[in-house]
C-alpha cells in the first residue's frame, strides 16, 4: 500500500472505533459512568491543554521517563558488556541476575518510596530497575554474538584487546541495544507512572490515581490516552534515530 | 628463505563426547618465500585447521609452526588471512574497513585514507568508498576484502576457500585480478597459502599443490610442482597438455581421498 493510503485508513480505523463507541453511549449500550465518552475526554484533554493545568504533570513523568531511561541504560550496557567478557563471573552471577530479574517492581515501588521519598527519585528508580535489564540483556547477547569471523579478521590486521572491542565488540553490541531502545522507553514510561500512581504528588500517573479517588471515569481515561500519545510520539523519535544509527544495515 | 614451516604438527580437538579428536597428524612441510602454495583436500581434511595454525589463530597440540625460521607464538604478525565468510565489518563503509589495518597500526588517518583510495582504484572500487559492505555484491566484497588485507603489505597471505561462494565467472574474474596483484610486485612477491576443495583453481594459480588426505588425522599424500609459464592467463591455461597431464597425476590421488571421506557413517538404529 502506498503511504497515503496507510495514513488514509489509519485515521478511518480510529475515528471509526471512536465513532462505535459514542454512539454506544448515545444509545445507551454502554454507562459513561464506567467508561466515560470520546467526547468528554476530547474536552477534558483541551480544559487540561488550555488552562496549562497538564503541563507540569507531563513534565515530572517525561523528566522521570528519560532519567530511567538513560541510568538504566548505562548502567545495564556497562554490566552487560563486562559480565559477557568475565565468562566465569558471568557464570557465578548468573542465577542472581536471573532471581534479581523475576522480582516484580511493582512490589519494589513502595520500598522505593521509602527510601527515596516521594519525588521524582522514587519513580527513576523504578523505571532503571524495569530499563536496567533490557538493555544488560541485550548488550550482553551483542558482546556473546559478536561474528567470530569478524573478530579473528580483525585480530589478524592487528588490532589489540582494547581496539577489538572499539572495532568490533562495541558496534556489534550496539546493533542489539538500539534494536531495543523502544521497548526500553516504553518500560522506563511505564515504571514512572506506576511509580507515580503508588505515591505521588505529581506526574500523569498521579493525575490518573486522583480521578480514580473520585470515580472520575473521564480523567482516567483522558490520563491513559495522553500517555499512549506522547509514547507514540517519542516512538516515533526513536525509530527514526534507529534508522539512522544502523543505517549500513540495509 | 623459508617463509613458513610446519614441523611435525598435530592438532586434536575435543568431541562432543569429550574424546579428542585428532584433524591433523604429524604434519610437515615448508614454502619458501614468494612461493604461492595451494592446499586441496576433501571436505574436513582439516584444510582451515592447517592454515588457522599458521596465522596463529590456532595453537599445535604437538609439534610446532615457524615462521621465517623463528617459532610461531601468538598470531602470525607476517600474514593476513581471507576469509571463506565475510569478514568485513558492516558498520563501516568500504574505505573505513580498507583503512582498518593501518589505522589499528598507528598510520594517521589522511595517510592511510590515500593509500586506501590508491588501493580501491587497483581493486576497480573507486566511486564505492562510501557504500556499506550490506550494498555491495559478493564479489565487490571479496575485493574490498583483497583491498583491506594487500594494503598492510605483509609477507605472507592465507586464503581459506576466499572465492568459494561466488558464482563461477565472478570466481574466474576474482581468480585473475588476484594472479594481477601477486605478479604486480614480482621483485618481492609474497608467500601466498590458498586453501581450497576445487583441483582446477589450485593448479590454475598455484606454484606447488598439497594434496592433503580425508581426515581425521590427514597428512600430506601428493605433493607436486605446477610447471606453468607466468603470467599466466587463467581463460586459457586450463587448455595446456601440462595443466590436463598434472589435473590427471593429482585427480586420482584426491579422487581416493574424496571417496574415503564420503564413506557413509555406521548407522545409529
Amino acid at each position: 500500500m502506498r503511504k497515503g493510503a496507510v495514513a488514509f485508513w489509519r485515521v478511518a480505523l480510529g475515528l471509526g472505533l471512536l465513532g462505535i463507541w459514542e454512539a454506544a453511549v448515545a444509545f445507551g449500550a454502554l454507562d459513561p459512568f464506567f467508561v466515560s465518552r470520546p467526547r468528554d475526554i476530547a474536552g477534558r484533554l483541551w480544559q487540561w491543554v488550555s488552562t496549562g493545568f497538564i503541563w507540569t504533570h507531563l513534565a515530572i513523568t517525561l523528566q522521570e521517563s528519560i532519567l530511567g531511561l538513560v541510568i538504566g541504560a548505562i548502567l545495564g550496557t556497562v554490566t552487560g558488556f563486562a559480565l559477557a567478557r568475565a565468562k566465569k563471573a558471568a557464570q557465578i552471577v548468573e542465577p542472581y541476575v536471573m532471581m534479581l530479574n523475576a522480582v516484580p517492581r511493582v512490589l519494589l515501588a513502595p520500598l522505593f518510596l521509602l527510601w527515596f521519598g516521594l519525588g521524582i527519585w522514587s519513580k527513576v528508580a523504578l523505571s532503571v530497575t524495569l530499563v536496567f535489564f533490557v538493555m544488560f540483556f541485550n548488550a550482553y547477547q551483542g558482546v556473546r554474538n559478536a561474528d567470530p569471523v569478524l573478530i579473528a579478521n580483525v585480530r589478524m590486521l592487528g588490532a589489540t584487546e582494547r581496539q577489538l572491542v572499539r572495532h568490533v565488540l562495541v558496534p556489534s553490541a550496539l546493533v542489539w541495544i538500539f534494536s531495543s531502545l523502544q521497548a526500553s522507553l516504553g518500560f522506563a514510561m511505564i515504571g514512572a507512572v506506576v511509580g507515580e500512581y503508588l505515591g505521588a504528588t505529581r506526574g500523569l500517573g498521579y493525575v490518573i490515581s486522583q480521578a480514580e479517588g473520585t470515580f472520575d471515569t473521564t480523567g482516567v481515561f483522558s490520563g491513559m490516552v495522553l500517555l499512549s500519545l506522547v509514547v507514540v510520539v517519542i516512538s516515533s523519535v526513536v525509530a527514526r534515530a534507529e534508522a539512522w544509527l544502523l543505517r549500513w544495515k540495509k | 628463505m623459508i617463509a613458513l614451516e610446519f614441523d611435525r604438527v598435530s592438532r586434536d580437538f575435543s568431541a562432543p563426547s569429550g574424546k579428542p579428536y585428532r584433524v591433523l597428524e604429524e604434519l610437515s612441510f615448508s614454502i619458501p618465500a614468494g612461493a604461492f602454495v595451494a592446499i586441496v583436500g576433501p571436505s574436513g581434511c582439516g584444510k582451515s585447521t592447517l592454515l588457522n595454525l599458521a596465522a596463529g589463530l590456532l595453537a599445535p597440540t604437538s609439534g610446532s609452526v615457524r615462521i621465517d625460521g623463528a617459532a610461531l607464538a601468538g598470531l602470525n604478525q607476517q600474514a593476513t588471512y581471507m576469509f571463506q565468510q565475510d569478514s568485513l565489518l558492516p558498520w563501516k563503509n568500504v574505505r573505513d574497513n580498507v583503512t582498518l589495518g593501518p589505522i589499528l597500526g598507528g598510520v594517521p588517518a589522511r595517510e592511510a585514507r590515500q593509500n586506501a583510495d590508491s588501493w580501491l582504484t587497483r581493486v576497480g572500487l573507486t566511486g564505492f568508498e562510501s557504500h556499506y559492505p550490506a550494498q555491495l555484491s559478493g564479489g565487490m566484497k571479496k575485493r574490498v576484502a583483497m583491498a583491506q588485507n594487500w594494503i598492510l603489505g605483509r609477507s605472507q597471505m592465507l586464503m581459506d576457500e576466499p572465492f568459494s561462494a561466488l558464482d563461477v565467472h565472478t570466481r574466474q574474474q576474482m581468480e585473475s585480478e588476484l594472479l594481477a596483484l601477486w605478479d604486480a610486485d614480482a621483485r618481492a612477491r609474497r608467500t601466498v597459502v590458498f586453501v581450497t576443495h576445487d583441483l582446477h583453481e589450485a593448479i590454475a594459480l598455484a606454484d606447488e599443490v598439497i594434496v592433503l588426505s580425508a581426515g581425521p588425522a590427514s597428512r600430506i599424500v601428493a605433493r607436486e610442482t605446477v610447471n606453468l609459464s607466468r603470467p599466466r592467463a587463467l581463460v586459457d591455461v586450463q587448455l595446456s597438455p601440462q595443466f590436463a597431464d598434472l589435473y590427471r597425476r593429482l585427480w586420482s590421488v584426491l579422487r581416493e581421498e574424496v571417496l574415503r571421506s564420503q564413506r557413509p557413517m555406521p548407522q545409529h538404529a
